[in-house]
């Protein structure tokens, strides 16, 4: 494998006082990076299997663990958050989209999504630090406040991490929106609905909003991963000490034993929450059994 | 019954549209937005920058200029230079090669992979069917981002590396949605024909299963290149993608985004034209999917 963990610590700075082979030989054998990569891998999931220990980090003088019950809350809540902002923006716009169909909000707000979704997160944080911190100097360009420790105070660390994060999956949850709408308003129920002269509001939101849903839940549950990914970079350029900073910190220190035990982590938030997503789709749409 | 069912009618045979027709459809309806015109446009531009890069560049994207590093755009640099006093517009030009050879190949390398799984699954059925589309379920929740990022640390950056850790990290979807087609159409009548014919299964697969599975797996590589293309900035920007000194759109945001109070072009510029390039894919794969299937509307 490429890139040493033990270089990369030992070169990190002037604090560490590892000079011969010796001594790094011995780090080696005290992280198991001696053994075979088969071996290490074994031993990894040995040792999480049998005792719930994800081992200690190379580069930072914590377990795995540690690292991560520090970083994983702080993602989970932006993520959360995000994750509900994109879809709410993108559920309402859409079906706005479908229901004014060729008229000048839905031509406006179509072509706002197809450009929300090839903007790179990276260039919107640019390009909002420039403007909303640099320039007009409203708000900080980086940093972290807990909800939980300034509910007030957090907010201006988080709004344009949020914006950058949100606004590629919002993009694909209008299209999304905006195409099974536009199947679910050709349906012969809402021609009923409609001949049996009901008012819009409620065919939109009976007949053609609950059974329009049930294709977007599904784009919901896919665009989890599609977040967690998009945090990497988000966190990473506005110093949230989440998972997403924690792995690029992780990756440039070949921390191996980091980067393992977030991977299995993060993976596991995700399954969970699809497993959420696919049994709220049982309750939403009766006709789905699971064996 | 006066008539034999069997025998070709003569007028049906007549009415048969001549080939050409579907495409003067197609052209039809691909062009008949005029985003896509613009978009089919930009991406044939593209191409042309890639190719003629040294004609086009107005100076070396390597040679550095002291007397001017980090400047604004000006009359001689068009777009500012560099930290070291490269020209950034040269190395926009320059770096173009480097994103079309990643977005095409990682686009490549996932579709072939996964579309061979997805028929195997699809076709094949049975354990088969179990083993791989529970290792592409897994894989599906691996975050896309997080997977390259680890396996670009793990091979060590650089375009091929690049290209290998995108085009893994892509292959699910192109398997879920071959392994889909392939399960619809294994029951049309003329599988069964060729089967019947004692075909074997690796050419039914191949001759005809897959050419009719194709068409939503066209529109969907065409609009995966954009999130290719983007997700190689995004790795490049973070460092792990292309190696200076080549050039890359995410590399360079990624140095300019360290000098935006002093240069804020250098950062600005090189996302732009990521934008530009990302939207005109998307939108030839809207053109694409509504030229080849309207039916797909929505479902990719």
């Amino acid at each position: 494998m490429p890139g040493d963990p033990i270089l990369a610590y030992i070169s990190s700075d002037d604090y560490v006082r590892i000079t011969s082979t010796e001594q790094m030989d011995a780090m080696r054998v005290k992280y198991g990076l001696d053994k075979p990569l088969i071996v290490q891998y074994y031993q990894w999931i040995e040792r999480i299997a049998l005792h719930g220990d994800f081992g200690r980090s190379i580069f930072w003088d914590t377990t795995v663990l540690q690292e991560i019950k520090r970083a994983l809350p702080i993602s989970l809540v932006f993520g959360a958050i995000s994750w509900v902002i994109s879809h709410t923006i993108g559920i309402l716009l859409g079906t706005m989209t479908a229901i004014r169909r060729g008229k000048w909000a839905d031509t406006l707000i179509t072509t706002v999504g197809n450009l929300m979704i090839t903007i790179p997160g990276f260039w919107a944080a640019i390009l909002l630090i420039y403007v909303f911190g640099l320039w007009l100097n409203w708000l900080p360009i980086q940093g972290w406040v807990a909800p939980w420790d300034d509910f007030w105070g957090s907010w201006k660390y988080m709004v344009m991490p949020l914006f950058c994060v949100a606004i590629m999956p919002a993009g694909g949850s209008i299209r999304q929106t905006r195409s099974t709408m536009l199947e679910v308003i050709r349906q012969d129920y809402v021609r009923t609905a409609w001949a049996k002269g009901l008012s819009e509001r409620r065919i939109i939101f009976y007949h053609v909003l609950k059974n329009g849903l049930l294709p977007v839940v599904t784009l919901i549950g896919m665009s989890i991963p599609q977040i967690f990914g998009g945090q990497i970079l988000i966190e990473t350029i506005f110093n949230i000490p989440g998972m997403g900073r924690l792995a690029t910190a992780a990756t440039f220190a070949f921390d191996y034993n980091i980067m393992q035990g977030l991977s299995l982590i993060m993976c596991s938030v995700v399954v969970v929450s699809n497993l959420v997503v696919d049994v709220l789709y049982g309750w939403l749409d009766p006709r789905i059994h699971y064996e | 019954m006066s008539t034999p069912v069997a025998l070709p009618d003569e007028e049906l045979e007549y009415k048969v549209p001549p080939k050409s027709a579907g495409i003067r459809r197609f052209i039809r309806v691909f062009f008949g937005r005029k985003v896509v015109l613009v978009g089919a446009i930009i991406i044939l531009l593209l191409f042309i920058t890639a190719i003629f890069a040294p004609w086009l560049a107005p100076h070396n994207p390597y040679s550095q200029d002291y007397s001017a590093v980090i400047a604004k755009p000006s009359a001689k640099y068009w777009f500012g230079t560099d930290t070291l006093g490269r020209d950034v517009l040269s190395r926009i030009i320059y770096a173009s090669r480097t994103t079309i050879i990643i977005g095409f190949f990682a686009i490549f390398v996932a579709s072939i992979i996964g579309m061979s799984l997805g028929l195997l699954a699809g076709y094949m059925g049975g354990w088969v069917n179990t083993v791989i589309m529970r290792f592409i379920d897994a894989m599906m929740n691996f975050p896309m981002m997080l997977f390259a990022l680890l396996l670009a640390a793990v091979l060590g950056g650089g375009m091929v590396n690049l290209i290998i850790a995108l085009g893994i990290g892509m292959i699910p979807p192109y398997c879920r949605l071959m392994c889909g087609q392939a399960l619809t159409i294994k029951e049309n009548d003329y599988v069964l024909a060729a089967r019947t014919l004692r075909a074997s299964p690796m050419h039914v697969m191949l001759k005809h299963v897959a050419p009719n599975a194709f068409p939503p797996l066209i529109v969907m590589m065409t609009m995966q290149i954009g999130q290719t293309i983007m997700a190689e900035a995004g790795l490049s920007f973070l460092g792990v993608g292309i190696k200076p000194p080549g050039a890359s759109w995410g590399a360079m945001a990624s140095d300019g985004y360290k000098y935006l109070l002093i240069n804020p072009y250098y950062a600005m510029i090189p996302g732009l034209v990521i934008m530009m390039v990302v939207f005109a894919f998307n939108m030839v794969g809207d053109g694409l999917r509504d030229a080849l299937d309207p039916r797909l509307r929505g479902t990719l």
